[in-house]
Parts: C-alpha cells; structure tokens; sequence
C-alpha cells in the first residue's frame, strides 16, 4: 500500500503538486493520466525518492520514503525514468546485472546470474544482450531498461510513460508485460500513461490528475468517462463501447 | 532622467572627464594644479611625458575593447563572447611574438598589422569551428572559444619557451598600463578611428545581429558586414595587445551591462558602450595605483577578479531565471 | 589483455626514464631519478583517478576537476595563507603540516563550492562547465591580485612555492603525497561497485539503492585529496585528465571502475613519464611537456565537443 498524505511540491513560483492526499492499493496496475504538466511525472519521482517533496509524507508499506535507508527503499520499489541518457557505455547484460545491486552490492551471485538470464529471455533480449546500448535501437533499448526494473524484482514498479518512442507493437508488448507482472507475479505496478486507451485497456485503476491535483480516481470505468475526460483535457471526447473495452474517440 | 536621452549621456561624459583628470594627478611622482600653475618643470614634465599619455591610452583601450566586444557579440550572436574568449587577443599575442622571432627590427605599425593579421586568422577560424558544431548552444560557443584561446595560447607560450622569450609575452598577457609612456602608446589612436567607423556602420551591425537571414532580406551582403566587424575587431585587439596587453572580461562586462540598460540598438548603445568601457577601465587603474601604493596592481589582474565575478552573476542569474 | 600492455609500457617508460643517459654514480642516479619517477607516477595516477571519478559523479566525460577549477582554488588557497600567516612564518613552518592545512582546507571549501554545482542546483551542462571554467579563472586572478599585494619579498617565498612544475617536483611532500594516495585507493577500492551504479545517473543510483548525496560529497573528498596531491607536485595540468580517461574509455570499452581506474593510470603513467624521457633525453626539452599536454589536450576538447559529446 502506498500512502500519500498531503503532498506538495513547487519549482520557484509554480506549484506542480497541489496538496495530493491519496491511498493507492496493493496488487494491480494502476495508471496516471492528464494533460501535460498534471504533475503526474513529478508525484511518481516523489514515491521513488528521487524529488523530495516541500510539504507531506509519503509512506510505502508503512516506511516513510525520505526516512528509510535508499537500500532498503530499492528492495521494495523500483522507477523506470522516462529519459534514461547517460555518458556510460553499457552492454545490455551490465545494465540488467545493475537491477540485482541492491540484493548482492557489486558481487553478483549465481541467484543473481539467473535473475538475469530470466529478465533477458522474458524481454527477448538474448540475441543482442552483449551489444552496447547505444547500439540499440529505441524499442530494444527501452526493453533493456524494463529487463534491468525486472531484475530488481520488487513488489512496487513505478513506470514513468515507458511507451515513449515506441511504436504499436511493442507499446502492445511493454503493457502485456505489465500486466502479467501485476496477474502472475502479484507486482503492483504505478505507470504514467499518456495514451487515454492503453490505460483503459490495460489498468484496473485510474488516477486523472490536472494542474497538480487529483480530479479523478477510482476503477477504470469510472474514470473513463465522456463527461470527465472532456473536462480534464478541454478536449471534446467521445468515448465508446467496443468488444467489452472502453475507447476514447478525440 | 531617462537613460536615452542626450542629458544623461552628457552626465556620463562630465563623470568620465573627472575620472580623467582623477588620472592625471594620481600617481607616486607628485603633481599637484598648484605647482603647475607656478610652473614646477618636473610636474610638467611628468603629466606631459607619463600621466596624460596613461590616461589617454587608457580611455582609447577601455572604449576599443569595450566596442570591441559589443561588436563580437552581434556577430556571433551570443552574449558571452569578446575577443578574450574566443582567441582572437590569444592570437594576436602569437602574432606578436611570430614577429620578435622574424623580424624584430620591424616597426611597432609593422608588428602590429602582423599581429591583427594573427588575430583576424584566429578569430575567422574560431567562427569556422563554430559552423561544425552539430548541437550549437548558447554557451558552447564561449566554451569553445575559452578552450580555442587556450590552444593558441598553449603553442605561443611553447615557442616563447624554446626562444627564452617568456618574458616578453608575459609583457602582452596582462594588461599594464605603467609602462605607457609618450611615443609608446600613440598607435592607440587607431582604436579611436576604428570606434568612430563602428559607429558609422552601427545599423548594419545591429541588423547583422539580428541574423544571416534577416540582413540579406533587408538587401545588406551579410558576409561584407561580417568581414567589417571582424576587420575592427582585429584591428582594435592587436593594437591594445601591443601597446598596453591583454584586458580580460572587459569586452564582455560593458556590452551586457549597457544591453540590460537599453537593448540592442547600436547607434543608441554604442557611445554608451564605449564611455562606460573606458569609465571602468580608468576606475579599475586608478585603484590599482592605490591599493599598494607606491607599486602597482596591473589592470589585468585586477578586471581579471571583477570580471570573472560579473561573469559568474550573468550566468547563475540565467540559470536562476530558467529554473 | 590490454591491460597487460597498458602495464608494459608503463614499466618500459619508467625503466627507460631510470636508465637512458645515466652517465656517472649510481648511488646518486637512483635515489634522484627514483623521487622525480617516484612524483610522476603519483601525479599521474592522482590525476587520472581523479578525473575518471569526477566523470563518473557528473555523469559526463569532457568535465575534470582543473577544468572545473579546483587546482586553481588550491593555488589560491596557498596564496590566501601566505597573505594572512606571513611568509617568514609559513617557511618556518613543518612542510607537512602545512600541506595538510592546505589541503583540508581546500577539502571543505571544494567540497562545499562542488557540491553546489553538480547536485542539480545547475542545471545546465554547458552552463557547469563554463561556471566551473570562470571559477578557475576568478580563482586565479584574486591568487595573482594577491600576490601583487603582497609584499615583494614575500612574493618571492611563494613563488618558490607555487611554481612546482614536472622539471621541479617538490619532492619534500613526497612521502606525506604517498600516504595520501595509498589511503584514498583503499577507499575507492572498497567503494568500486558503488561507483559502477553512479555512473548510470544520478535517478538510476537512486533507484538502485545508492545514497546520492553521501556518496557524491564522499566521492568530492576523495578527488579533492588527489587533485591536492597533484597541483602540490607539480603545479595545475588542465587537460591531461580529459586525455588519459577518455582514452581509457576508448582502449577498454568497459563500464566496471575495477578495470577503468587502473587503466587510466597505467595510460596516465605510460604518457607523463614516455614524455618526460622522449622530450627530456631526446629532444633535450625539460620543462616543455606542460605545455605540450595542454596543446593536444585542448585540441582534443575541442574535437570532443565538436563531436558532439558534450550533450
């Protein structure tokens, strides 16, 4: 369970996260959606620890995020950032050997070893896992990322618009995963999504979030709603019934 | 009193007037208007032969420099160049000492044609390189230019070494203006032809700055204004690096300080520029003349400190501004 | 296996430094010649060490400590001391215990100045390096401006001080430069995989369980006793550090400090003392290598940026 209590966070005079109370639920994927500068990216980094917020607590599993030791934090949450630039050159199998750091601090163990071995087989992977990363192209390389969150094998995921750059087929394949993760492995997956249909067709819950506040939440049909999804993005948008999935038309 | 109109710039030029004559009567010789009136030859002598030469060399190379940098900055559009950071004085410096090797027997005219020949050649390449940058950002520019200056320098300092010359470009390096004596600084007088002819073409600079594009669709040859610009800015750093050395910053400081007062006009700016830039100057030598008095901070040194601290707030109050 | 060869050469520039032009007593060449080996091979391994730690923390590959300034508050923390202690005082005074004042003064004050920088208070790249470039700058000027001030000949017992270069290595700190760096490798040692995460970001260490900030300010003490060691040596070197890391990163394409840091020394040594032998025996140069090192350095940066790496 994560407990979000009173949160607030400002950059200069801009308020991004407006006073944000809200209790998200163990076990299934719950999506953030909204328009641009909602907030949604900044209330996810403040869950895992990367923004200290200005006002509030934020407990996960009861440990208070900015108090609790970063290595016991990692065990139990991981974030998958949206842009992962870094001046390392790194082989796909030395970034998903990173996810198992928090468990064995640099001497990897024979565990460790099969931990990635299943990461880059479950990913597909394999064939290009002693390649550099900057050799990949974008889907592969977003693919590594998710091998190496995998590996850190936490019971929290916390995605930051993992289907940035990614075209149709493997969007489709990054939220099958995800969602098999939250049924068979019992994760309880936080994704920032900017697709209103993605979320509709893979989340069980919804947060809507606009300028910093939370202006709906709640099962997915219910955020999913002509009415409130208009309002939210000032946007004049339909939303249909078609095979037992909920589509927004805009 | 608006800072446009001709009242306040004539305040400003009575306030640089008293630091002139501030100038002529500082020093550890005394002179005193009491005994020049009585008509003390040695007070006369010393204005005539050292005070008055110094300080007219230091309002020619504060202007000089100061338009120098503003010129810089319209052409390469980037507000944190002027010839100290983009190797053009580096240049000019190598220059120099080329010609202590090949002909030391030139004239200083001579030599310090062959030096903003140098500074011309370095300044171009500088803009060369620039046009390769893929990702071009505002503050690469005075990065590459910074490291650009320190190359040359490098090699400069390299030959003077193999040519126990060190001395001597040490000479060039910081900016002095004790040395200045009559018949030492004359060539000065060419930075004052240089600024009135920058003046004249101020409008071209100012569409220059506004880019390539946009001064040929008002039918200027962008390329001829360049070369312009560039010619002055040769010309201005090498006969400054000649005669009284290397100024830092100060091309930098004045043009920010006077385009946060009244934007980027040149025709309006330009005096302003040039009289602010030899004010601080005057000020910066003044003061050097009386911290340790009876010796002498040189005025590189000192604009080395106040500048970079100018530096420093015009960069973290951008980023302030950004974040 | 290229470590191996990185090795090699390293011993083969050492034993011909030792051994080429040795005209005359033994007993005399090799206590001489092994201090000034003795200093190369410190400076160079301090500054390499350095340099690729100080990457690793800001997650980019053309900043090092001298570009960013940190040799040049050194001198002028040197300069600051002989101002307001004195000059008779300061040559009276134990050489080790003043280097040790020095340098924790500069610990506190880099740390505090660095720390700023790169935790994010900066946002910009470009605008960290050329912030870190003018701090250089104003630190040397003021280090001048007070030497101007200072009296003429108190001057003159500083500038004995501060004009340590390769041809003169101030070989009194030798054995006090030894420990430090001794202690400062069993600490990176113990810290290696620490630094491996680092170096995939600061949110990616975060994630994983790295405490950023205790490891950063850790990571900024560390480099900052070396950065001392080398600019007490033998004077600030801008660019060598950018030079030898990145072709350690070149020559070795592997992320794991364990192999980087010892390969961009065994390079850094192979380099200082192949060019001290080559320039000082071959081409009777001896005080020409700063120079040199700054000439191809700073062509390198400008290659680097222009490459584009500077992203």
């Amino acid at each position: 369970m994560i407990e979000i209590e009173k949160v607030t966070k400002s950059y200069g005079e801009t308020v991004v996260v407006d006073d944000i109370s809200i209790t998200l639920p163990s076990g299934g994927v719950t999506s953030i959606i909204g328009p641009n500068g909602a907030g949604k990216s900044t209330l996810l980094s403040m869950i895992g620890r990367l923004l200290s917020p200005d006002a509030g607590s934020i407990q996960v599993d009861g440990l208070d995020v900015s108090k609790t030791p970063s290595d016991v934090l990692a065990r139990r949450l991981s974030l998958l950032r949206q842009d992962n630039h870094m001046a390392a050159r790194l082989t796909v199998r030395d970034l998903v050997t990173f996810g198992r750091y928090p468990y064995s601090k640099g001497r990897y163990t024979v565990e460790d070893e099969r931990h990635v071995g299943d990461a880059l087989r479950f990913l597909g992977l394999e064939a290009c896992a002693d390649r550099f990363l900057d050799e990949l192209s974008g889907g592969q390389r977003q693919r590594a990322f998710v091998a190496m969150v995998m590996c850190q094998n936490t019971d929290y995921v916390l995605l930051d618009e993992p289907l940035n750059n990614l075209d149709i087929k493997h969007a489709v394949e990054i939220m099958r995963l995800v969602r098999r993760a939250a049924d068979e492995f019992r994760k309880t997956v936080i994704v920032v999504l900017h697709d209103i249909n993605m979320a509709s067709a893979y989340s069980d819950h919804i947060i809507a979030m606009k300028n910093g506040r939370i202006v709906a939440h709640g099962a997915m049909q219910e955020v999913i709603q002509q009415d409130l999804l208009s309002e939210i993005y000032e946007t004049q948008i339909a939303v249909e019934s078609l095979n037992g999935r909920r589509i927004a038309v805009y | 009193m608006s800072p446009f109109s001709p009242a306040s710039l004539a305040a400003a030029s009575f306030l640089l007037l008293a630091l002139v004559l501030t100038s002529l009567f500082v020093g550890v010789s005394d002179v005193t208007v009491g005994g020049l009136v009585q008509g003390d030859a040695h007070a006369r002598e010393i204005l005539l032969a050292s005070r008055i030469p110094r300080t007219l060399a230091l309002v020619l190379a504060g202007m000089g420099m100061a338009v120098g940098g503003l010129i810089m900055q319209m052409l390469a559009r980037n507000r944190f160049v002027e010839p100290s950071t983009v190797g053009t004085v580096d240049s000019a410096t190598l220059g120099m000492l080329v010609m202590m090797l090949v002909a030391p027997g030139a004239s200083v005219m001579v030599k310090m044609l062959v030096a903003a020949l140098f500074a011309l050649a370095g300044t171009a390449l500088f803009l060369r390189i620039l046009r390769t940058i893929p990702l071009r950002s505002t503050l690469m520019v005075p990065l590459v230019g910074i490291m650009l200056g320190g190359v040359i320098g490098a090699a400069t300092t390299f030959l003077a070494f193999r040519f126990d010359l060190l001395q001597s470009i040490g000479a060039w390096t910081t900016g002095d203006f004790s040395i200045v004596l009559r018949g030492r600084y004359e060539l000065l007088w060419i930075v004052a032809g240089l600024t009135a002819l920058a003046y004249l073409a101020a409008d071209r600079f100012t569409v220059a700055g506004l880019g390539q594009e946009f001064t040929t669709n008002l039918g200027l040859n962008h390329r001829r204004v360049l070369s312009l610009g560039l010619a002055i800015i040769a010309l201005v750093s090498a006969a400054v690096v000649v005669t009284v050395g290397t100024i830092p910053f100060l091309g930098l400081i004045v043009p920010n300080v006077v385009s946060m007062m009244m934007g980027d006009n040149i025709r309006r700016s330009l005096p302003w520029v040039g009289l602010i830039g030899a004010g601080l100057v005057l000020i910066c030598d003044i003061g050097g003349r009386l911290i340790i008095y009876p010796f002498e901070i040189p005025i590189g040194t000192m604009m080395g400190v106040i500048g970079a601290v100018f530096f420093l707030f015009l960069l973290l109050r951008r980023n302030a501004r950004v974040a | 296996m290229a470590m191996i060869v990185l090795a090699l050469l390293a011993l083969t520039a050492s034993i011909a430094f030792m051994t080429l032009g040795a005209r005359g007593n033994w007993s005399f060449i090799i206590p001489f010649r092994g201090a000034k080996l003795l200093g190369l091979v410190l400076v160079a391994y301090s500054i390499a060490v350095s340099t690729v730690l100080f990457q690793t923390i800001t997650g980019n590959r053309i900043l090092t400590p001298s570009i960013m300034g940190f040799d040049s508050l050194y001198i002028l923390i040197q300069t600051v001391l002989v101002f307001f202690v004195g000059a008779s005082r300061i040559s009276a005074a134990n050489p080790h215990i003043l280097f040790a004042l020095e340098v924790s003064v500069l610990v506190v004050f880099a740390g505090l100045l660095y720390r700023w920088l790169v935790s994010g208070a900066v946002r910009s790249l470009h605008l960290l390096m050329l912030v870190g470039i003018i701090f250089g700058i104003l630190f040397r000027s003021t280090a001048s401006f007070l030497q101007r001030v200072i009296d003429p000949s108190e001057f003159l017992v500083l500038q004995d001080r501060l004009f340590a270069s390769f041809n003169s290595i101030d070989s009194t700190l030798l054995g006090l430069s030894v420990v430090m760096v001794m202690a400062v490798s069993l600490a990176v040692m113990r810290m290696l995989p620490v630094f491996d995460v680092l170096a995939l970001g600061r949110e990616n260490a975060i994630v994983l369980g790295v405490e950023h900030r205790r490891v950063v300010t850790l990571g900024l003490g560390m480099i900052t006793l070396l950065v001392a060691v080398s600019t007490a040596l033998v004077g600030p070197v801008t660019f060598f550090g950018l030079l030898v890391a990145n072709l350690a990163y070149l020559l070795l394409p592997a992320s794991r400090h364990a192999i980087l840091l010892p390969a961009a020394a065994l390079i850094a040594i192979a380099l200082l003392v192949g060019g001290q032998v080559v320039l000082e025996r071959v081409f009777g140069l001896d005080a020409a290598l700063s120079m040199i090192i700054e000439f191809i350095g700073g062509i390198f940066f400008i290659l680097l940026v222009v490459r584009g790496a500077a992203r």
